[in-house]
C-alpha cells in the first residue's frame, strides 16, 4: 500500500490545508496556483468529491501528470486551467512532466 | 578563423558556461568534433573551418510569444537565412528537439513549413519534452516518427559518421531527470557493438546527457550505461540542447555540448526560480540566439564544432 496514507491516521485539522468554497452547484472545489515552478500549495487535502482546479501563473507552460497515470493535462500555457474530480479517498501524485522537479500531492479524504 | 579556434582557447572561452548563439556548425578535427561559431563560419575563408558536415538546430519553440521573445517565428527565420548563406551547405541538419512549445499541431505545420527551407540536407530529429504533452504524445510522432518506427530512436551513418539519436523526454521520474529507458539502451548497445572505434561517433538528444543541474533537472539519470560504452571510441561527441545555452565538457575523447535555441535564452543554472524563459534587453537578445555547425576538418583529420549566433 506505498503511496497511501492510511486515512484513520489523519487528524481532522489536517483536512483543512486549503480553504474550500462550495460552487452554486454544491460541489466543493479547491485551486492550486502554479507560480514560479512550484505547486502552491504543493500538499492539498480535500474531501472526495472535491473538484481540484490548477491554474498556470508562469511564462513557461507546465503539465499536471498523476503518477499513476489517472489524470494527464496537456501543456498549461500562462493563464490556462485544468481540472479534475478526485472521488475516491486516497494519496494522489503528480509531477510537471515539463519540469519533473516539479512535485504536487493530493490527499483526497472521505 | 577555425584554426585559431583551438579546444584550449574555446575551453576557456565556455569557462563563461553561457553566451548566446543561433547555432553550431561542427567540424570533424583529430577525430573529435569541434564546434565553431556559425556567425565566425560565415567569415571564415572558404574551407578554413573544414567541410561543413552537418548543422545543429536546437529549442525553435514555435508557438512562444511571450515578453522573451514575441517573435520566435521571425528568430528562427533569421536563423535558417543565416544558414542558407554559408559558403557551403551543411550535408544534413539535427534538431535536437523543442520544435514546438506546447505541442499544438498548427505549431508543428509551421515548424515543419520554415525548416523545410534550410538548405542543409534532410533533417534528423528528436523531441523535446515540449514536443510530447499533447496527452496522446502523437502530434511528434505522426510526424517525426518514420525514421524510428514510433520508437523515437535511432542511427545512421554518413560521411563515415555514426549518428545515434535518442529520447529522453518520454520516461520522467518524478523529482528526476532525463530517462532513455531500458530498452533504448538495450537498442544502443546493440547499436555500438561491433563497431570500429575508430569510427567517430555523434550521439544526440533533447536534454544533456551529463548532468548540468539536477535541481532543474538539467541531465539524464541512467545515461551511464551508454556512455561507458561509448569511452572505446576514439571520436565521441554528445549533442543536447533544452537549456538554451552553451555549456561543454570535455571529458577523455568524449566532447558534451548544449546549443543554444533559436527562441529566447534560458538563465545560468540555478539563477532564479526555474528554468524559464529569460527576458533580456531587445538589443541583446540576438547574441543569446544561434545554431551550431560541424565541419569535418582533413588536416588533421577531426570534427570541429561552430556556435553562430544571431548578433
Amino acid at each position: 500500500m506505498s503511496g497511501r496514507v492510511p486515512l484513520a491516521l489523519l487528524g481532522p485539522g489536517v483536512a483543512m490545508l486549503l480553504a474550500l468554497t462550495t460552487a452554486a452547484a454544491g460541489a466543493p472545489q479547491a485551486q492550486i496556483v502554479i507560480k514560479d515552478f512550484m505547486f502552491g500549495p504543493a500538499s492539498v487535502t480535500v474531501k472526495a468529491g472535491t473538484t481540484v482546479s490548477w491554474v498556470n501563473r508562469d511564462d513557461e507552460p507546465h503539465t499536471i501528470a498523476s503518477d499513476s497515470g489517472l489524470y494527464r493535462s496537456a501543456a498549461l500555457d500562462t493563464g490556462g486551467e485544468f481540472h479534475f474530480t478526485f472521488d475516491k479517498p486516497g494519496t494522489y501524485h503528480y509531477v510537471c512532466t515539463i519540469h519533473p522537479q516539479m512535485l504536487g500531492t493530493i490527499i483526497v479524504e472521505p | 578563423m577555425a584554426e585559431d579556434r583551438s579546444l584550449i582557447s574555446r575551453r576557456s572561452a565556455l569557462k563563461c558556461l553561457a553566451y548566446g548563439s543561433a547555432g553550431t556548425l561542427f567540424t570533424l578535427a583529430s577525430g573529435v568534433l569541434v564546434p565553431i561559431d556559425l556567425a565566425q563560419a560565415a567569415m571564415a575563408p572558404r574551407g578554413a573551418s573544414g567541410r561543413p558536415l552537418f548543422l545543429q538546430i536546437s529549442d525553435t519553440h514555435v508557438g512562444f510569444s511571450k515578453e522573451a521573445n514575441p517573435d520566435v517565428s521571425g528568430t528562427l527565420m533569421r536563423t535558417i537565412e543565416l544558414v542558407n548563406r554559408m559558403p557551403e551547405a551543411p550535408a544534413l541538419t539535427i534538431h535536437t528537439g523543442d520544435i514546438t512549445h506546447l505541442s499544438k499541431p498548427a505549431e508543428f505545420d509551421l515548424a515543419q513549413q520554415m525548416l523545410g527551407g534550410l538548405r542543409a540536407g534532410d533533417l534528423h530529429t528528436v523531441p523535446g519534452e515540449h514536443d510530447t504533452t499533447d496527452p496522446a504524445v502523437s502530434e511528434y510522432f505522426s510526424r517525426f516518427g518514420k525514421a524510428s518506427d514510433n520508437r523515437g530512436y535511432y542511427s545512421f551513418d554518413h560521411g563515415g559518421v555514426h549518428f545515434m539519436a535518442l529520447i529522453n523526454v518520454l520516461e520522467f521520474r518524478a523529482g528526476g531527470l532525463g530517462t532513455l529507458g531500458e530498452a533504448q539502451l538495450a537498442w544502443a548497445t546493440a547499436d555500438l557493438k561491433g563497431r570500429s572505434a575508430s569510427t567517430p561517433i555523434v550521439v544526440f538528444a533533447h536534454m544533456p546527457l551529463w548532468t548540468i543541474y539536477e535541481p532543474w533537472g538539467w541531465g539524464t539519470g541512467d545515461a551511464e550505461p551508454l556512455i561507458a560504452q561509448l569511452r572505446r571510441f576514439g571520436s565521441v561527441t554528445i549533442l543536447n540542447g533544452h537549456i538554451h545555452q552553451i555549456v561543454q565538457k570535455v571529458e577523455g575523447n568524449i566532447t558534451y555540448h548544449t546549443a543554444r535555441s533559436t527562441a529566447y535564452p534560458q538563465p545560468a543554472a540555478g539563477v532564479g526560480a526555474g528554468p524559464g524563459p529569460l527576458k533580456v534587453p531587445a538589443d541583446e537578445l540576438a547574441s543569446m540566439l544561434g545554431v551550431t555547425s560541424v565541419a569535418r576538418l582533413r588536416h588533421p583529420p577531426a570534427l570541429a564544432l561552430t556556435d553562430q549566433t544571431l548578433a
